[in-house]
């Protein structure tokens, strides 16, 4: 999968969780960018993800993302 | 089931018309998920949970210290939760020859936390049990090794389990039921554990969110009375019209089995008190025959209050049903293998329950384990008693019809009530009939066994219980009165509720004309009433009115000395 189609299904997920349809992501959106991104819902997301995606991430994977661009990277290596 | 994310999004909708209830949430492990999806759980459930979340880990600073905020929270429900990681932590923590005692030392803390709570606090309090991890360190061997983790695991749920059992106010919410129904590996995820140090998973945080908001939904009178059951291919295999008795599918016959076992568990149900009826599309004397002759049926026609089968639509008929019985719709469960039929009933009458059965019926049971339709917050020994009493009503239906007298057809009946005071015998069942009775009740006042015990020694209270028997049977305990000394001359009328069952009895009568005469035998003058709507009460709100009362504001007084007895049929025992 592409990452930029991975970006697309990610996008998705976060408006679902954040109940916020206007977030707009790229790679080098943090968490700092994104008001209802806080640690509580960092879990929810990554939950969802790894739902969506069907994959599990390590402890401490989820702690290791600087931006989306590295969670992308981290959900390809996985799925490829 | 709703997910989390569906329950989060309930936080924003309007909570202004819910009822309002004040809940604490006290835990070892990370809670804020959980206090969210409790709150979204409530909306759904018609709640208004305000919840007040303690700061990590701060069970003991929060019950002990009588200044702390929970108790300037001053909340209604109490939501103790120590998991069982912590309670792995504290076991790895105690020297060898120590560790056989955990169990016995963590109830010790339970104990002292609820009599704490109690004594401060006007409170139910609600506590998760642990959910299983088998460390191990032993293997099977466990089971044979007290100071194993697992062997005291086990113990300390037990051991909940029997506090509950001897413990007002005090709940357990069977957390531990959950992980075994969705398995550990679905329960609790590592990864988010290290990360937030919370214990349950995104996925079981709802479940356990709607386990213990039952609990909360029971406390304050709602629960299900009535389980309505389809004949053919739910209560046996097969369709007797066609198949013929010898060739339904019953017992060892085909997939029989299915329907045996779950006819095994509505039995249970109406053992509890659960009011089995039965809605069929049947000639009826095809429909009872199995009830009559089939050797394999686990049901028989007296365990049916109220039993219909005609070729009409179904949902006119379970609004017969509940004329008959005379309870909400919201309290009937309605369980029908055809999707035709339960979406005709789901239409046509939006309150009852309508559980979308599996098409397979070898997964009945277990679909309907996991629902947890039945939650309920008391038992008495009446309740094994209640399908006879509805039988038993229509007989009198029956009867009453011979008599063009109203008055004639009440002297027939015979009727005796016993009246007493609250005491340790009758106590669950005052306590039940306050949480069961939605219509014919005045303030809709709930009130717990431990509450009912609290009256009897408070001293402002004189307390009056009615039972009606008749040459029917007994109804048993089917009115409760609590009168409150307000001043020298006032006694306020803080309950008056009666089952729905002794209706247009003359009950009102014998209930007014005993109360009075207390009052003026205890030198009262004024007899003071108020009637609290609900949604379900406005059959009772010209109650007062009806009996003479005067208004006086909101409220209606009588005058006890002038009061003279009203027309009744009623003996006294």
């Amino acid at each position: 999968m592409e990452k930029n189609e991975i970006l697309n299904q990610v996008l998705s997920v976060f408006h679902d969780v954040l109940d916020n349809e206007d977030i707009v992501l790229t790679y080098e959106t943090t968490a700092n960018d994104i008001e209802e991104w806080d640690s509580l819902s960092h879990i929810q997301l990554v939950v969802a993800i790894e739902k969506k995606f069907k994959l599990r991430f390590t402890s401490k994977e989820i702690q290791s993302w600087k931006n989306v661009g590295e969670m992308l990277d981290c959900i390809k290596e996985k799925v490829a | 089931m709703k997910d989390f994310s569906a329950l989060k999004k309930n936080l924003k909708k309007d909570f202004s018309s819910l009822k309002k209830i004040k809940v604490a949430v006290l835990g070892d492990s990370a809670t804020q998920f959980l206090c969210q999806a409790l709150r979204g759980e409530g909306y759904d459930k018609g709640f208004d949970l305000q919840v007040w979340e303690a700061d990590f880990n701060q069970i003991e600073r929060q019950v002990f210290d009588p200044t702390s905020e929970l108790y300037e929270f001053a909340p209604q429900v109490v939501i103790l939760f120590q998991s069982a990681h912590k309670l792995l932590g504290k076991y790895n923590k105690l020297k060898p020859d120590a560790q056989g005692s955990l169990a016995f030392q963590e109830l010790s803390a339970i104990e002292s936390f609820q009599a704490t709570l109690q004594s401060a606090l006007d409170c139910k309090t609600i506590y998760f049990n642990y959910t299983e991890i088998d460390d191990a360190v032993f293997g099977n061997y466990a089971n044979k090794i007290e100071a194993s983790f697992l062997y005291q695991l086990r113990k300390l749920n037990f051991g909940l389990m029997e506090f509950a059992a001897k413990t007002g106010n005090f709940y357990v919410s069977d957390i531990s039921s959950i992980q075994n129904e969705i398995g550990k590996a679905n329960f609790f995820q590592p990864s988010v554990y290290i990360n937030t140090e919370m214990v349950l998973s995104i996925e079981a945080i709802p479940k356990v969110a709607a386990k213990t908001v039952a609990i909360i939904s029971a406390i304050n009178g709602n629960f299900k009375k009535c389980v309505i059951l389809d004949l053919d291919n739910t209560t046996w295999g097969g369709i007797i019209g066609d198949d013929g008795l010898e060739n339904i599918q019953l017992g060892t016959l085909g997939i029989g089995k299915s329907f045996t076992e779950f006819q095994y568990w509505i039995k249970k149900l109406k053992n509890r008190g659960i009011i089995v009826a039965v809605c069929s599309k049947n000639t009826e004397s095809v429909a009872k025959e199995p009830f009559e002759k089939h050797p394999d049926m686990v049901l028989h026609l007296e365990d049916i209050a109220v039993f219909i089968a005609n070729w009409e639509n179904k949902a006119d008929n379970i609004r017969q049903i509940q004329s008959i019985l005379n309870i909400g719709f919201d309290s009937m469960v309605f369980l029908d293998d055809n999707p035709f039929e339960r979406n005709i009933v789901r239409e046509n009458i939006p309150q009852i329950c309508v559980p979308e059965l599996p098409e397979d019926p070898a997964e009945y049971l277990e679909y309907l384990y996991t629902l947890n339709l039945f939650e309920t917050v008391s038992y008495s020994n009446e309740d094994a008693e209640r399908t006879k009493q509805y039988q038993v009503e229509a007989q009198r239906a029956t009867l009453q019809q011979k008599f063009t007298n109203e008055d004639d057809f009440l002297k027939s009946l015979d009727m005796i009530s016993v009246v007493e005071s609250f005491n340790k015998f009758n106590t669950p069942r005052v306590a039940q009939l306050s949480q069961r009775s939605n219509q014919f009740n005045l303030r809709t006042v709930r009130f717990t066994e431990a509450d009912i015990e609290q009256l009897g020694v408070s001293g402002a209270h004189f307390t009056f219980s009615f039972t009606l028997e008749d040459k029917f049977g007994n109804n048993g305990m089917i009115c409760v009165v609590i009168l409150e000394k307000e001043d020298a001359d006032t006694l306020f009328i803080n309950t008056w509720l009666m089952s729905c069952r002794v209706l247009k009895r003359g009950m009102e009568h014998f209930v007014l004309n005993t109360i009075a005469s207390h009052a003026k035998e205890q030198g009262y003058k004024i007899l003071k009433g108020e009637h609290i709507p609900t949604a379900k009460n406005e059959m009772v709100k010209d109650h007062y009115k009806n009996l003479g009362f005067e208004q006086s504001g909101e409220q209606w007084v009588l005058d006890a000395v002038g009061y003279e007895n009203k027309k009744c049929f009623i003996t006294i025992k």
